[in-house]
């Protein structure tokens, strides 16, 4: 390793320029000129002044306040159930993986087989399952519980967005419960042997064994489901009705309207998604920080 | 406790198959409307068997084909692409400890957890200045801010575990740096290299917002159709498009399910 640590500086400039210099031009000028032209920098309409209008107009104006407030309100709703509901139910899955003694490797297998079904996948194949008359609603008339597709409760395109945390669910309780069970795998069976001896029954072993040790990757990782599902657009897109809409939702339609002047509203509110996404995250990096440095 | 021991195992046992099953339903769910040519309430599988979508995608002025050419050709100008971008940074990501390592790792890797939202609406504006907008070039470079963090991501994790040595041997007897890299270091990280071009693909063939912005309506890729299928088609064809779509992700879950490592198996779910 002593021979790898040394490498000329030219080296290493040669070897991470290209994709430095396309990652800070495509991702940070991509992103730099969104909020400049959420300050409404438009020179295509003749506008070159900046300002915080298009903020303003967003949290107060009464053309754009209702769609906003209620829209955040939705969107953090449908993240943090989503997210919750995925991450409990993810280590409750692994943990049944990981305690099952045959064919572990199957069950495994087919946990991960929807992590590679795209976004959009997920969201159609909701609409076909969940609507009145869609395959669970027949599954429920057939065991009688139905008789009619009217029967059937919502769940898609509802005001609540329950279709779409379900759409959410099923597509990221595998992405935590994979990272999750990776953690497992690696646990050393005979501290569980050992404290199974000393008399922990099994929520105390979870609770002071295993969960300390699957807590890191389990908090990264919903992180990134909440910080997904609180800027995608396919999913409650396809799912969501239009009132409440989610940010990301309402954030495309601002930028395909008509009128060019709405263009500026619509990069601030993209500009205010990520800022939502990256308080969580930073706050979350910041908590740990303070974490490692009490021990 | 022998009986009990049994009853529990069964119970779980039986909570996996449930689980397996949601799961596995959407999949199933499109195979039964890909299929069917009458499927009415409440019947729990079509009446009515037909192939006729399979036929229209199949026939010459199919929109399908024409879709899935534009999706296969964008994926394949990105990931090669991807490929070389990415190899070198994740080579001196995965060997070497430098001054500004994790500044540079964070900047590399942030497009991964940002919401794409802002990035591609502010790359579609200037796309447009640029003559990029609308075409699959435009597209293809886009596509790049999502894909290239993943690519760097594989071959850094690859060059954590690989030894100089067998380049120093092969130095030191005389190799030229284009034989070493030929001859000793692409044979050594084949897998990473297989495993980074298919997450390459994947990723960009399953992009429906940033094609959408940047390619302005005018580039039809198979998410793109499939997209305003949904929002407004029959279930027969909506059916018949998610299982092309889908299809090369489950293949290469199949076919790759060794080689992938946690990390890169999680990194699938970001699709």
């Amino acid at each position: 390793m002593s021979s790898a640590d040394r490498v000329s500086s030219r080296q290493l400039v040669l070897l991470l320029a290209p994709a430095l210099v396309l990652v800070l031009l495509l991702f940070g000028g991509g992103f730099a000129y969104s909020v400049l032209q959420s300050l409404g920098w438009q020179p295509l309409i003749g506008r070159t002044t900046l300002s915080l209008d298009a903020y303003h107009n967003l949290l107060f104006a009464p053309a754009y306040q209702e769609v906003f407030w209620s829209g955040l309100i939705f969107s953090l709703w449908v993240s943090t159930a989503s997210t919750l509901l995925s991450a409990v139910l993810a280590v409750l899955i692994a943990l049944l993986i990981h305690q099952a003694v045959q064919r572990s490797q199957l069950w495994s297998f087919l946990f991960q087989f929807n992590l590679p079904v795209p976004h959009l996948v997920a969201a159609i194949g909701m609409l076909f399952l969940l609507s009145q008359s869609g395959l669970v609603s027949r599954g429920t008339a057939a065991l009688g519980l139905t008789t009619t597709p009217a029967d059937f409760p919502v769940l898609v395109r509802d005001t609540s967005g329950i279709g779409i945390i379900i759409a959410y669910v099923w597509k990221e309780m595998p992405f935590i419960g994979v990272i999750v069970f990776g953690v497992l795998k690696s646990l050393n069976a005979s501290v569980v042997q050992a404290a199974r001896n000393l008399g922990a029954n099994g929520w105390q072993r979870f609770r002071y064994i295993i969960l300390p040790l699957i807590a890191p990757s389990l908090l990264s990782s919903s992180l990134i489901v909440f910080a997904f599902t609180f800027g995608a657009y396919e999913i409650p897109a396809l799912l969501g009705v239009r009132y409440p809409r989610a940010l990301p939702v309402t954030a495309l339609f601002l930028f395909n309207d008509a009128d060019l002047n709405s263009r500026t509203e619509a990069m601030a509110l993209s500009v205010l998604i990520t800022l939502v996404t990256s308080m969580v995250i930073g706050g979350y990096l910041w908590l740990r920080g303070i974490a490692q440095r009490l021990g | 406790m022998a009986a009990r021991h049994r009853s529990t195992a069964w119970l779980r046992t039986l909570t996996l198959v449930f689980i397996s099953m949601v799961l596995v339903a959407p999949l199933i769910a499109f195979l039964l409307n890909a299929f069917a040519r009458s499927w009415f309430y409440p019947h729990l599988i079509p009446q009515q068997w037909t192939l006729e979508a399979w036929a229209r995608i199949l026939s010459p002025q199919s929109d399908v084909l024409q879709a899935m050419g534009n999706s296969l050709l964008i994926a394949g100008v990105v990931t090669p692409t991807a490929l070389l971008v990415g190899l070198p940074a994740g080579r001196a990501l995965g060997l070497y400890t430098f001054r500004g390592k994790r500044l540079v790792e964070f900047l590399l890797l942030l497009p991964a957890i940002v919401p794409p939202l802002a990035v591609s609406m502010g790359l579609a504006v200037n796309f447009l200045r640029w003559g990029l907008a609308g075409n699959w070039v435009g597209v293809s470079i886009a596509h790049l801010v999502p894909v290239l963090p993943y690519t760097i991501l594989i071959f850094s994790g690859i060059f954590n575990q690989y030894s100089l040595e067998h380049e120093q041997q092969a130095r030191a007897l005389g190799a030229k740096s284009w034989a070493v890299i030929w001859y000793v270091t692409l044979p050594l990280i084949k897998p990473g290299i297989v495993v980074a071009g298919l997450f390459a693909f994947l990723i960009s063939w399953s992009q429906y917002l940033l094609t959408l912005l940047i390619g302005s309506g005018r580039v039809i890729t198979l998410p793109i159709l499939l997209f305003s299928s949904a929002a407004g088609g029959n279930n027969l064809t909506i059916a018949a498009q998610a299982i092309l779509f889908t299809a090369p992700a489950l293949l290469l879950l199949l076919v790759t399910n060794r080689l992938l490592s946690t990390d890169a198996v999680s990194g699938l779910g970001r699709l």
